[in-house]
């Protein structure tokens, strides 16, 4: 087995944990660690590990774990991803976790953090709104406040107290993952067959449940191998994936994509490990300020926030074109107010600027891809046909 | 209801002519609807739900959603976007069958609700260059309005949203005149408190939910805080009162129901496609709403808050996070339980819509949660709200025909 090869089995093993088994080991091994469970999409994980904590990626059971009392708890016009989290909930797969924080995605999540207040999950819930106004003095305050919110939560738990140093440090560990991560988009854009957008989605998800000291490490090594010339190049198509940032597609259903003739260039799934596009000042005398400015300036693009005069379907281009790709395949989730709300005018861009796409819809635990398959198929033959006849 | 009609028709009339009046006109929401500031800037508001709701009681609504698909909406999104999106793509026409005026400005209060912010980045493409004040509204995560909360909000609206009003209307911002109409607001909010406690009585005068819709109306639609509103609900109350001596039961569309069996609580919007067909199931059965959180979208009053004049802004942003939807769950179990003692009900009942995750995502648990603490029988209907694919007549009677079985057993039992 190669050391890329073992590197992606390592990280398979964490990724689709349900148990937690790494984040649980973390925290029995000192008595005031904590465990905190954030649900997607974005959160300043830096705050948890600057107080002893882990910040844990809540990205719902998957095609993982069957659905039982989850869907007593929610109408069938509900997404997915809420009821595998309360079926782990109320199954004891978050044993061990100390609070749960909600970012502002959508009513869905919001709600969800209402329901583990009242079941009492955990020691808190915390619903974190993130701020729509990018004023500085306005939602920068008030972000900030959110994270103080959040910071006096734990304390609760663990009594320890925030330092300026302690989370400078945790952000020049993020800003590193953040670094690697994009570099390997880098080396992938260029290099595709290099590295599966499936093993790419291990390796990035094994992230969300292990100590960032330890993830980085992985980056490094599994960038050092993608850096040589390995695989071997095929005749598939560039495509950004996008719609995925909440509830995640199944692993077969991205293997489809790929099977289907398609290399995957960027993506939002995990859209969180991504979201600041550059670096958080880490020598700054007030790190929470420079967290609340890196979200108002440096935040990437998403339907969970709203754009106006920042237009997403303009940056949606952007990336079209900087990643060198040759279309988009929009897949959501079904009932998805966010990602289908935005869908029509992302595609009305697309045709605009003469960008190929097709869109699908799926749920966290879809078990057919025959059709997906043969649409990807079909996208992906009419690209390359077409540019032959260009 | 004639002076109701009278208010909404003048409305939209003044809406058609205002291009050529030269009034500004608003686009908003109604939770967290600011109609106040708006009437303080002379300008007109424009409730996007209102005329999604009123397309679907006309049955339009099908057909505006069938061309919103078209233009690429999918099946599974909120149909008041889809309704509105429709009308637009139609040419605007309004409930009256005027047309109504592009918007001058979008002010977009999200409060409660996130489809709201996606709701209006499609009405920013089709209306390209109208300016948007965005107001956001933060959550009640932890059941409480903080001072950081409110200070945040009275920013924004010193930052952003003042000041887009003033360039649109050309007007300056006039504290004194927004004060007048803040006083107003809250006479109106007293009496809209004394008009729904009057289903205490048994028979309750009214219903709370399908006549309750139309009692809102007019503070939802941009009367609140108008010497209009004011005279309206002072008369409406005085009928009621009248009802209350004469020991009347509620006015349903086929004349008045005479014999109160149930009383029920209902949490969730109505249907509007099938509305009359919706309350008949009810009334037929005597059945009665004596209380909704539906009514309460656009505003609680119950629990004491009143626009206040002496704190301007700041009372402008309470109202808005104090909006039913804007509540977290557990706070809105408490409101609801605490309706279901005080009105003595006999049941609770949810009406759970699919296009409305705000409202829907939850629900179930709150049921549960108040049957086991109230021991109160508890249904379960689904519909949707300006959507005639999602109404199904016959699921919807089975469950209620079993529904009241059930409370006429426990009424039986506890003879």
């Amino acid at each position: 087995m190669s050391k890329l090869e073992e590197l992606i089995k390592e990280c398979k093993k964490n990724a689709f944990d349900l148990t937690f088994n790494e984040a649980k080991k973390w925290k029995s091994e000192s008595k005031n660690r904590v465990l905190v469970g954030y649900m997607p999409i974005y959160f300043p994980r830096e705050i948890i590990h600057a107080v002893e904590g882990l910040p844990v990626g809540i990205m719902g059971a998957g095609d993982r774990k069957q659905i039982i009392v989850g869907d007593a708890y929610y109408q069938s016009y509900i997404c997915h991803l809420p009821r595998g989290i309360i079926e782990m909930a109320l199954s004891g797969h978050f044993a061990d976790f100390d609070g749960f924080v909600f970012p502002s995605i959508c009513d869905v999540i919001r709600n969800l953090s209402g329901m583990f207040q009242m079941a009492h999950i955990g020691k808190f819930a915390k619903y974190m709104d993130l701020p729509q106004d990018f004023n500085s003095g306005i939602g920068g305050e008030f972000y900030i406040r959110e994270m103080n919110s959040v910071l006096s939560k734990v304390k609760e738990i663990n009594g320890v107290e925030l330092t300026t140093e302690k989370l400078n440090n945790s952000i020049r560990l993020y800003n590193k993952n953040r670094q690697l991560i994009e570099k390997i988009y880098n080396i992938r854009q260029s290099f595709p067959w290099r590295l599966s957008a499936v093993d790419t989605y291990h390796i990035i998800r094994a992230g969300m449940v292990i100590p960032v000291e330890e993830h980085n490490k992985i980056l490094e090594e599994v960038f050092n191998e993608i850096n040589k010339d390995i695989g071997e190049e095929m005749d598939n198509i560039r495509v950004v994936v996008t719609g995925a940032f909440c509830e995640q597609p199944p692993i077969s259903l991205i293997k489809t994509i790929e099977m289907a003739g398609c290399y995957v260039v960027d993506d939002d799934f995990m859209l969180g490990s991504r979201w600041l596009k550059g670096d958080v000042d880490d020598s700054s005398d007030n790190p929470l300020r420079a967290l609340s400015e890196a979200y108002l300036n440096k935040s990437t693009f998403s339907s969970s926030v709203y754009d106006a005069g920042n237009h997403k379907s303009k940056k949606l281009v952007e990336l079209v074109k900087m990643r060198n790709a040759d279309g988009i395949i929009f897949a959501s989730p079904s009932f998805c107010d966010p990602a289908l709300l935005d869908n029509p005018l992302y595609n009305k861009a697309c045709d605009k600027e003469g960008i190929r796409y097709i869109n699908f819809q799926y749920h966290e635990n879809i078990g057919q891809f025959k059709v997906i398959k043969e649409q990807v198929g079909a996208f992906s033959d009419s690209i390359k046909l077409w540019d032959v006849e260009q | 209801m004639v002076l109701q009609k009278e208010m909404i028709g003048g409305l939209f009339k003044e809406l058609s002519t205002a291009k050529q009046s030269g009034k500004k006109v608003v686009y908003t929401f109604v939770p967290g609807n600011l109609s106040e500031l708006i009437r303080s800037f002379d300008m007109l508001p424009v409730y996007p739900e209102i005329n999604a709701l009123q397309s679907g009681m006309r049955k339009k609504s099908a057909a505006y959603i069938k061309d919103a698909e078209n233009w690429g909406h999918s099946e599974d999104v909120c149909t008041y976007v889809k309704c509105d999106i429709g009308m637009m793509l139609n040419g605007n026409i309004g409930p009256t069958g005027e047309k109504i005026p592009d918007p001058d400005l979008l002010l977009l209060s999200y409060t409660g609700c996130f489809t709201f912010l996606k709701w209006f980045e499609n009405l920013e493409k089709l209306y390209p260059g109208v300016p948007v004040a965005l107001l956001h509204t933060p959550y009640q995560e932890n059941g409480e309005i903080t001072t950081g909360m409110t200070d945040y909000m009275v920013k924004q609206l010193k930052n952003d949203v003042i000041p887009k009003m003033e360039k649109v209307s050309g007007n300056k911002f006039n504290p004194d005149k927004l004060k007048t109409i803040l006083r107003h607001s809250a006479d109106t909010e007293d009496l809209i408190v004394k008009i729904f406690n009057t289903t205490k009585n048994t028979p309750s005068p009214i219903d709370a939910y399908f006549a309750g819709v139309y009692y809102i109306g007019p503070i939802n639609i941009g009367f609140r805080g108008t010497p209009e509103a004011t005279e309206y609900y002072q008369e409406l109350y005085k009928e009621i009162q009248e009802r209350v001596r004469l020991g009347l039961g509620p006015v349903t569309p086929e004349g008045e129901m005479k014999e109160e069996r149930f009383r029920l609580v209902v949490e969730g919007p109505p249907n509007w496609t099938s509305f009359r067909e919706f309350w008949k199931l009810f009334y037929d059965m005597g059945t009665v709403i004596v209380s909704s959180s539906y009514t309460r979208v656009g505003g609680v009053y119950k629990n004491g808050f009143r626009h206040n004049p002496e704190r301007l802004l700041e009372s402008l942003a309470e109202y808005c996070m104090g909006c039913y939807t804007n509540l977290n769950l557990k706070q809105r179990v408490d409101l609801l339980g605490k309706e279901i003692v005080d009105y003595k009900a006999d049941g609770f009942l949810v009406n759970s819509i699919k296009s409305c995750n705000s409202f829907s995502a939850g629900q179930l648990l709150m049921m549960r949660t108040l049957e086991d603490k109230l021991g109160v029988p508890v249904g379960f209907i689904e519909s949707d709200l300006v959507d005639p694919r999602y109404f199904s007549y016959s699921n919807i009677k089975n469950r209620l025909e079993s529904f009241f079985q059930m409370l006429a057993q426990r009424k039986e039992m506890s003879v």
